[in-house]
């Protein structure tokens, strides 16, 4: 157990390390990257591009700059090239945000993905299995930006009236508008992964109905529920957790970019966003690094939640 | 006379696929009486399985067709609707299957398993008390350390055990009627009959009647009272055990009897084997279903001949033109081989 962890953190510290290395090197080659040139701005002299290099660093060897800025990361002194402001506080700033519409959209998307695909495959081939199979493409096809806008514009303020126009209430601050303002978002961010768990947790399903202990335990006189419940959606389920542990880890991570924008929610993905057509690389390398680190742990709690649901892989 | 269990009369199951209609059990009649043990034996296809899982209603689904009667204890199981036949399953009728690499679930162990039976038919019972029933079954079908293997994944077992542990799962609820499905076909040599011999000692302590289905003559020689050969979805050949095999009457039987290797007798340069392969279920051939392979195959055979007592022993059946002294002069030579070119 112990020697897992200690493993699995060593994995994750190099995970990290060449992620920001690579983060780091995208943007030293990418061009207009120049943070200097950018802070100076458009009519700047030669000068005055020179002092800001000096006084930021930019003129020091690269491992140096990188360095610098990994220590200010785990210090916590990040500033942003463009708005000067601690990226820290920032993303801090953007989290409550981005934690409430992950865990919200994350329970509607399990809770539904799984009573979808359940349905569509116990009645395969029939007409609910079909309407299931019709709707999840539909939604697996739907572009967030354009599902969500429309939800914005049909069911907000501008037509029908039903829920208000975007923005995040804190939870402490009101829980009741918090809750009102995210359930367009939850749902909008939810009807990709529904349609896609859905679909693959009908296939799963339909590839372990067909498993001999399916009908050894329906040969014991098992109610076809009870069947259904224990020895078909028990080991169904397991391949479920990883696509949702790594797709839950993303979203926490700030990756539901577009959700966030569409709503605007100033969440942690916004503020990636911004700083990216900003180029600005502090905030970047945060955000990237944050994200890298819910991945890689979420992975390794997969790898633990594993060997609870499947005894064969359990070192004994 | 011993109660009479199973009474199955004309069973015909079809199913409709879209090649065409299969027929995988195309008219088949036997009965099974307490304390006996019938053997049924055939090829891959020959309507074996399909028969044991219509009898517990596990081929039911909307391409299934069923015709003719199985009767248990005289009700018609064929008619049941699902929830009756749940409470027989696993109860009254129970079964073995062929794989118990995969016929267990990997997630729950093996105790888990059989409690599981247990609970399902007895809802007063504890589950402490069914726990410690499945750790007497399992002592009972001869696994050492019940009291923890109980606790044990199946994983943990080796292939011969956990086909005992599903023997301990099947006998649970001590049902009358116990179908093996060929129990032995996935097992060492050396476990096949240590298998075998557990079902013949567990149904006279159970007192069950057992259908063993096999493709294998050699696995039912010691424990079958009768024998009942399929091929195509039909009984080509039915009688009691010694006949079968002393004096048996079908050309296929004199096949599958000419396949068991044989340590008593000279070795031949290979082992014997039927040329051809199965008819296809949905394009069967006309006349005797075996005709297109049978090396001995003459006009008649173009016309289906009935399942009748043809011989002097009586109940002894078989659907087969020949008469009985050309059958006595074919029967050993093909048997040994020397007319498989023909």
């Amino acid at each position: 157990m112990a020697a897992f962890i200690v493993r699995r953190a060593i994995g994750a510290v190099i995970v990290l390390f060449f992620v920001s290395v690579i983060t780091f090197l995208i943007f030293i080659v990418v061009p207009g990257g120049d943070p200097a040139e950018r802070m100076a701005g458009k009519n700047a002299t030669d000068e005055n591009i020179a002092n800001i290099r000096k006084t930021w660093g930019f003129d020091q060897p690269v491992y140096m700059q990188y360095a610098k800025m990994m220590q200010k990361v785990f210090t916590g002194d990040l500033i942003s090239y463009s708005t000067q402001q601690n990226v820290t506080q920032e993303i801090k700033r953007g989290l409550p945000a981005t934690f409430s519409l992950a865990i919200g959209a994350a329970i509607i998307w399990l809770s539904f993905g799984v009573l979808v695909g359940v349905i569509s495959a116990v009645t395969a081939g029939r007409w609910s299995d079909r309407t299931i199979t019709i709707l999840a493409l539909v939604g697996i096809s739907m572009p967030v930006f354009w599902l969500g806008i429309l939800a914005r514009y049909y069911l907000g303020p501008e037509k029908l009236g039903l829920f208000p126009d975007g923005q995040y209430v804190p939870l402490t601050q009101n829980p009741i508008e918090w809750f009102y303002h995210l359930i367009l978002p939850w749902f909008v961010l939810a009807v990709l992964f529904i349609g896609f768990y859905g679909r693959v947790l009908r296939s799963n399903i339909l590839d372990s109905i067909n498993e001999d202990y399916v009908r050894t335990a329906r040969a014991k006189g098992l109610s076809p529920r009870a069947v259904l419940r224990r020895h078909v959606l028990r080991n169904s389920l397991i391949p479920i957790v990883t696509l949702f542990a790594l797709d839950f880890a993303g979203v926490l991570g700030g990756g539901a970019i577009l959700t966030e924008t569409v709503f605007d929610l100033n969440g942690v993905g916004q503020f990636a966003a911004r700083s990216v057509r900003n180029l600005d690389l502090p905030p970047i390398m945060a955000v990237t690094l944050l994200g890298a680190f819910f991945i890689v742990t979420f992975n390794a709690l997969v790898d633990f939640f594993y060997a609870y649901l499947d005894p064969r892989i359990r070192p004994s | 006379m011993a109660e009479r269990l199973l009474e199955v009369r004309g069973l015909k199951v079809h199913f409709a696929t879209e090649d065409g209609l299969v027929r995988a059990v195309d008219g088949v009649d036997f009965e099974l009486d307490r304390g006996e043990v019938l053997g049924i034996v055939g090829e891959s296809g020959s309507g074996k399985s399909v028969t044991a899982l219509t009898i517990l209603g596990l081929t039911r689904g909307v391409n299934a067709r069923f015709e003719g009667e199985v009767l248990y204890k005289g009700r018609d199981l064929l008619k049941l609707r699902e929830e009756e036949l749940q409470s027989i399953r696993g109860n009254e009728i129970a079964m073995i299957f062929q794989d118990p690499m995969t016929s267990l679930n990997p997630v729950y162990t093996v105790g888990d398993q059989i409690v599981e039976g247990i609970l399902a038919h007895n809802d007063s019972m504890a589950k402490r008390q069914a726990k410690a029933r499945a750790a007497e079954l399992l002592r009972g079908v001869g696994i050492p350390n019940p009291e923890r293997r109980v606790d044990d994944y199946p994983h943990q077992f080796s292939g011969g055990m956990r086909q005992r542990a599903m023997i301990a799962m099947a006998l649970a609820n001590n049902p009358d009627v116990l179908i093996a499905d060929e129990p032995t076909t996935a097992l060492d040599v050396t476990i096949q009959a240590q298998i075998i011999e557990l079902i013949d000692r567990l149904k006279d302590e159970f007192n069950s009647s057992v259908i063993l289905i096999t493709h294998d003559l050699g696995v039912v020689a010691e424990i079958a009272d009768e024998i009942q050969v399929m091929y195509a979805g039909r009984v080509v050949e039915r009688g009691a055990t010694r006949p079968i095999f002393y004096d048996p009457q079908m050309p296929y039987t004199w096949g599958l009897l000419g396949s068991i290797p044989r340590l008593d007798k000279p070795k031949t340069e290979r082992l014997h084997s039927i040329k051809g392969a199965p008819p296809s279920l949905i394009n069967l051939p006309r006349g005797c279903m075996f005709r297109p392979r049978c090396p001995h195959a003459f006009d008649k055979c173009f016309e289906e001949p009935a399942l009748e007592n043809r011989v002097e022993e009586p109940g002894h059946l078989d659907r087969c033109w020949l008469s009985v002294e050309d059958k006595r002069d074919l029967r050993e030579a093909t048997i040994h081989g020397e007319l498989s070119a023909a």
